[in-house]
C-alpha cells in the first residue's frame, strides 16, 4: 500500500482545518489577497467543500494600489468558484487619498490593518482564513493554525493556546475572533509544486513578460498604471521581469527574469539565493521584529 | 568542519540546472517525516536545527547576510555564525535567549519534506512539547556529551513514549567538546539504553555529532569519528521507516466532520480518514447509532475514487438514508471502535489554573464535542524520576492518571491504537482555554445504552441519557390542600439531586395551552386530558413530570394512568380536609365560592373524588410541606431510581 506523498498530506491537513471551522464557527470568511497562496487556498476550499461551492464568502481587503492584473483575476477567481466576493476599502484612506508614494508605513496601516478590522466587524466574521505560511517569516513560525484575536484583533503571542494532533479549539467569546491558517505546513516550493499538479489559475504576474518598469531605490517597479509618479530623469523600461510575491504594484519589487513557464519559474526560484520575501518591502519596515509588531496590531 | 564563506551559499541541486522536470517528478512524490527535537538550550538545540537547515541548503545568501550580522551583535558564538538565532523566533525570546513556544521548521532534501518542531526543554515547558510531539513520527533527544544522560533527558523520553513516538534518536552532541571520545559516547549510550528499556522504549538510534562544528550531521562517519559506523543524523531522517502505513492497515475508522448537503439529492460525508481504507461497496457502521450501510461512492473535486486511505480528506456517500451527523464514526461494519462514558486517561496539564476534580470540562476528540469531568487524580507522574505520587489536582505542566466521565458515551479506542481516536483535549467552559491534553488508556465500563443492533433514539434512548426512570407524579387534592406548595419542594429536590423535572401546574396551564377552557365538568375532563398527554410527551422526552392539579373526578385520573406506561404514574394523594382547606384558604376562593360568586367550586358545589389507592398518601394535617417532600423524594428516588 502507497504512503502519501507530502503534497497529499497537506492537502488532507488543510482541508481538514477548514472544514472544522465551517462546522465550529458562525460566520467563517476566506481572506483573498488574489496571489499564489489564495490561488492555493480557494482552490483547497473547492475541494474540501465540493460537490457544494465553500459556504463563506471571500473578502477582498483592497488598497486601489494593486496590480491590474489582480482585479481582473479577482472576479473570475470567484465567479469559478460559485462564491460571494465582498471588496471592502477603507473609506477613511480613500478619502485622505491615502497612497504607497506619500505616505509610506501608514498606507499598510490604514488600508490593510484598519481596512481588515473594519470589515471583519462590518461583517460581523468570526473566523477568517488567511493563507500565511509559517516559513515565510521568524514570528509566523510560532503562529498556531487557530490564532485568537481579541474584539479589538490585537495578538498576544504569549497567550496561545496548545494545538494538539488535530484537535482544534474553535470556542470564543462573544466578539473575539480567529484567523485561521490552513497553510501554515506548506513552503513555497510545495505551493508551486501544487499549483503545477492541480492545474490552478494564477495571476500571470508571476511569469516573465516585458513590463514597463523603473528602477527605483534598489528596487524594480512596475509602472501600472497613469498613478505612477515618475521622478526628474525616470522613464519606464521595458524589461522581462516577473513577481514572486504580489501586493501593492508600488511596493512590489520585480525581478528580471526570462520564466515564462511555471517550471522555469521553479527553477529559478530553486537557483536563486535570496529568501522569497525580499521583493516586498512591508517586512523591512522597523527592523527584524516587524511582521511580530505588524501582527500585534491586527496586519494578518 | 568549521565555515568557511565558500561554504556559505545556498548550493542547489545540479538537476534543477539540468533537468527541473525530472526534479519536480522526483520531488512530487516525496514523503513527509514530521520530528521533534528535544533538549535544553544548554544542549545545543537550536544550533542543531539551525544546523540542518544550513546543511539541507534552506539558509539563503540573505538570511545569511542577517544572520551573520545578528551573530556579531548578539550571538554567544563569539565571530562564529550562531545558528540558534536562525530558529528563535519571537522578539520577547531573542531577548532572553531562550524558545517559550513550539516553532515549527521546515526543510526538505532529494528524498524527504520535514517538519520540525521546536520546542523548549526546561520543565515548565512540558505542556509545549506535548503539544509539539503529539504531530511527530520521530524524537531526536540531544544530550551534551560532556553531561551525558539527565533528568531532562529522562523527562524527554517519557513525555516522547507517553506521546506514542515509536522512533527515538539519541543524538549526543558537543562531541567536539569531549575530543570525539568513543569511550564517552559508548557509557552515554549504554547509561540510556538502561533508563529506555525501563520506560518501554524498545528501540532507539544514537549518534555522536556536532551541530556546531558539523559532524556527523549529513554524512557519516565524520573524520572525527571514524569509531562510528552507522548512519549520519540527515541519513536517518531521510531513510527512517515511520510507518504512516501502520495506520492504514487497521480497520477503517472516519469520525464525520460535517455534512455536505448542497441539494436533495446529495448527502455526502466529510471527513479525514483516521484509520484503515475505504472502497466503493465496503459495509460500515456508523457508531454509537450502530446502524449500517455500504459506501455508495468516495466523492471528491477530480471525480470518484476507487479507494481512500487513513490521512486523506474525502466525502462519502451511503448507499442509504440513514442518520449520521458530525461526532458520528464511520466504520468497518465488522469492526467497529467502542463507545462509552468513563475513560482512564493520562492527563497532561496545560492551564494556568489547576484542575478542579468533579467540574465540568468540554472534552473534545475526534469531532465529539462532549462536556466531561475529571476525577481526582489517581496518582501524578513526576516527569524527572518517573514516581507515582499522591495528588488531589494536576497544575500547569502536572502529569497523572485520571478517570474520565463524559455525558454521554464517545467513539473512542486507546491512544496506543489510534492517536486519533484517543488522544482528546479539555477546554474550560468559562475561559474557553485549552486546559489540559488527555491520552485514553482504556474505558471503565461499556456504556449500558449503546447497542450494535440499530437503536431508535426512543424514549428508553432518552431516559438513559439523562440517567433516570421518567414518571408523572400526579398530586391531587383539593384547592388549598397543598398541591403546588408540595410539589414544587418536591421538584427543587429533584433538580438538586441532578434529575431532569418540570413542573405542570393549574394556573401555569390554564394561562397557555388551556386558556380556552372554563370550569364546566366537560372542560375540567378536557383540562385534565390535555395536561395527561403532555405529561405523556414529557415523559417519552425522559423527564420527571409534576403535576399540580385538583382533578377531582377518579375516572380522569384513571384515564391519565392508562396513558402512561405501568409503574411511571404516582398518583399522589394530597389530604387535607375540605375545613382545614377552607379554613387556610390562601387564595380566597372559598369565601367567594360560598358567597355563590364560584360555580362549580370544588367542594362546595362540585364533588371531589378522592383517590382510593393512592400510590402516595399525604396527611397534611400531621407534618408540613418539607416533610411532606422528603416522604415523596425518598419514595421517588428510593424505589423507581434506576441502577446507573
Amino acid at each position: 500500500m502507497l504512503g502519501l506523498t507530502h503534497l497529499q498530506r497537506l492537502e488532507a491537513e488543510s482541508i481538514h482545518i477548514m472544514r472544522e471551522v465551517v462546522a465550529e464557527a458562525q460566520r467563517p470568511v476566506m481572506l483573498y489577497s488574489i496571489g499564489k497562496d489564495s490561488a492555493v487556498m480557494l482552490h483547497l476550499a473547492r475541494k474540501a467543500f465540493y460537490p457544494a461551492p465553500p459556504p463563506f464568502p471571500l473578502l477582498h481587503v483592497d488598497t486601489t494600489w494593486k496590480f491590474r492584473a489582480m482585479y481582473a483575476m479577482r472576479e473570475q477567481a470567484a465567479q469559478d468558484a460559485g462564491m460571494d466576493l465582498l471588496v471592502h476599502h477603507n473609506p477613511e484612506a480613500m478619502e485622505r487619498g491615502i497612497n504607497p508614494f506619500d505616505h509610506g508605513p501608514l498606507h499598510t496601516d490604514m488600508w490593510k490593518t484598519q481596512g481588515l478590522k473594519q470589515a471583519l466587524d462590518k461583517y460581523d466574521f468570526d473566523a477568517a482564513f488567511g493563507g500565511a505560511r509559517r516559513d515565510e517569516e521568524k514570528s509566523r513560525a510560532k503562529e498556531r493554525i487557530f490564532s485568537f484575536r481579541t474584539a479589538s484583533h490585537g495578538w498576544d503571542p504569549k497567550n496561545q493556546r496548545p494545538e494538539l494532533w488535530n484537535l482544534y479549539n474553535a470556542r470564543k467569546h462573544r466578539g473575539e475572533s480567529i484567523r485561521v491558517f490552513p497553510l501554515s505546513n506548506w513552503t513555497e516550493l510545495d505551493i508551486w509544486q501544487y499549483i503545477m499538479a492541480e492545474g490552478i489559475n494564477i495571476v500571470p504576474l508571476y511569469l516573465a513578460a516585458p513590463r514597463p518598469t523603473v528602477e527605483r531605490d534598489g528596487m524594480l517597479l512596475m509602472v501600472d498604471d497613469d498613478r505612477f509618479p515618475l521622478q526628474p530623469g525616470e522613464e519606464p523600461v521595458m524589461r522581462s521581469v516577473r513577481f514572486r510575491t504580489l501586493g501593492c504594484y508600488p511596493l512590489t519589487g520585480a525581478v528580471e527574469s526570462e520564466a515564462a513557464t511555471l517550471p522555469e519559474v521553479v527553477q529559478e526560484m530553486l537557483l536563486t539565493t535570496t529568501s522569497e520575501r525580499q521583493g516586498r518591502a512591508i517586512d523591512k519596515d522597523e527592523g527584524g521584529a516587524g511582521m511580530e509588531k505588524k501582527k500585534q496590531e491586527g496586519y494578518f | 568542519m568549521a565555515l568557511h564563506s565558500e561554504d556559505r551559499a545556498y548550493r542547489p541541486d545540479a538537476l534543477i540546472a539540468e533537468d527541473i522536470g525530472a526534479y519536480l517528478q522526483a520531488h512530487q512524490n516525496k514523503g513527509l517525516l514530521r520530528f521533534i527535537t528535544c533538549g535544553s538550550v544548554d544542549d545545543g538545540k537550536s544550533t542543531l536545527i539551525g544546523r540542518l537547515l544550513y546543511d539541507s541548503k534552506m539558509i539563503f545568501e540573505d538570511q545569511l547576510a542577517a544572520l551573520e550580522a545578528d551573530s556579531a551583535r548578539v550571538g554567544t558564538q563569539g565571530k562564529a555564525i550562531d545558528f540558534a538565532l536562525l530558529v528563535d523566533g519571537l522578539a520577547a525570546e531573542r531577548e532572553q535567549g531562550i524558545t517559550i513556544d513550539v516553532a515549527y521548521r521546515f526543510f526538505s532534501t532529494e528524498r524527504r519534506k520535514f517538519i520540525v518542531a521546536d520546542t523548549p526543554g526546561h520543565e515548565q515547558y512540558t505542556r509545549n512539547m506535548v503539544t509539539g510531539a503529539s504531530t511527530a513520527d520521530l524524537a531526536v533527544i540531544l544530550v551534551d556529551a560532556r553531561k551525558g544522560v539527565l533528568v531532562q533527558t529522562r523527562r524527554h523520553s517519557f513525555l516522547c513514549q507517553l506521546l506514542g513516538i515509536r522512533h527515538l534518536v539519541l543524538a549526543v552532541n558537543k562531541m567536539d567538546l569531549v575530543d570525539y571520545d568513543q569511550a564517552t559516547f559508548d557509557a552515554i549510550v549504554a547509561d540510556y539504553r538502561a533508563f529506555a528499556a525501563s520506560i518501554g522504549v524498545e528501540d532507539f538510534t544514537a549518534i555522536p555529532l556536532s551541530g556546531f562544528k558539523g559532524d556527523n550531521i549529513t554524512a557519516a562517519p565524520s573524520a572525527e569519528t571514524p569509531w562510528y559506523a552507522g548512519p549520519s543524523l540527515m541519513q536517518h531522517l531521510e531513510t527512517v521507516e515511520v510507518g504512516n502505513d501502520i495506520a492504514q492497515t487497521r480497520a477503517f475508522r472516519m469520525p464525520v466532520q460535517w455534512v455536505n448537503r448542497p441539494n436533495l439529492d446529495f448527502r455526502g460525508f466529510a471527513g479525514q480518514i483516521a484509520t484503515g481504507v475505504v472502497r466503493p461497496g465496503d459495509a460500515v457502521r456508523i457508531v454509537p447509532s450502530g446502524r449500517t450501510s455500504t459506501i455508495k461512492a468516495i466523492e471528491t473535486f477530480d471525480g470518484p475514487l476507487e479507494q481512500a486511505v487513513a490521512g486523506q480528506s474525502v466525502t462519502l456517500t451511503l448507499a442509504d438514508e440513514v442518520d449520521c451527523s458530525r461526532g458520528d464514526v464511520i466504520a468497518a461494519a465488522e469492526n467497529p471502535p467502542e463507545a462509552a462514558d468513563q475513560f482512564e486517561a493520562s492527563i497532561v496539564w496545560m492551564g494556568e489554573e489547576a484542575l478542579i476534580p468533579g467540574r465540568a470540562y468540554w472534552l473534545k476528540l475526534g469531532t465529539q464535542t462532549v462536556s466531561a469531568s475529571i476525577a481526582a487524580p489517581k496518582y501524578e507522574i513526576d516527569v524527572n524520576s518517573l514516581e507515582h505520587l499522591a495528588a488531589e489536582t494536576l497544575s500547569l505542566n502536572g502529569i497523572g492518571v485520571a478517570d474520565v466521565t463524559a455525558d454521554r458515551p464517545l467513539v473512542f479506542e486507546p491512544y496506543a491504537d489510534s492517536r486519533a481516536l484517543g488522544g482528546f483535549i479539555l477546554i474550560d467552559k468559562l475561559t474557553n482555554a485549552t486546559v489540559a491534553a488527555g491520552l485514553i488508556h482504556n474505558a471503565l465500563r461499556r456504556a449500558q445504552n449503546i447497542h450494535w443492533q440499530a437503536l431508535d433514539v426512543d424514549r428508553a434512548a432518552r431516559a438513559a441519557l439523562k440517567g433516570q426512570q421518567p414518571q408523572v407524579l400526579w398530586f391531587t387534592g383539593l384547592s388549598g390542600s397543598g398541591k403546588s406548595t408540595i410539589a414544587n419542594m418536591v421538584e427543587k429536590r429533584l433538580h438538586a439531586a441532578g434529575r431532569h423535572t418540570f413542573l405542570l401546574d393549574g394556573d401555569n396551564v390554564r394561562h397557555g395551552l388551556n386558556k380556552d377552557l372554563g370550569f364546566t365538568e366537560a372542560d375540567r375532563v378536557e383540562n385534565i386530558r390535555r395536561v395527561g398527554e403532555v405529561a405523556r410527551l414529557m415523559t417519552d422526552a425522559g423527564l420527571i413530570v409534576l403535576t399540580a392539579f385538583i382533578s377531582p373526578f377518579r375516572a380522569e385520573r384513571e384515564l391519565v394512568r392508562g396513558m402512561i406506561p405501568d409503574g411511571e404514574f404516582v398518583e399522589i394523594f394530597v389530604d387535607t380536609p375540605l375545613q382545614v382547606a377552607e379554613e387556610r384558604d390562601t387564595k380566597g376562593l372559598y369565601a367567594q365560592a360560598r358567597a355563590g360568586k364560584l360555580p362549580n367550586f370544588t367542594g362546595i358545589s362540585s364533588p371531589y373524588e378522592a383517590p382510593e389507592q393512592p400510590e402516595i398518601r399525604i396527611d397534611t394535617t400531621r407534618m408540613t410541606p418539607e416533610q411532606a417532600a422528603e416522604i415523596i423524594v425518598a419514595q421517588v428516588l428510593g424505589e423507581w431510581s434506576p441502577t446507573l
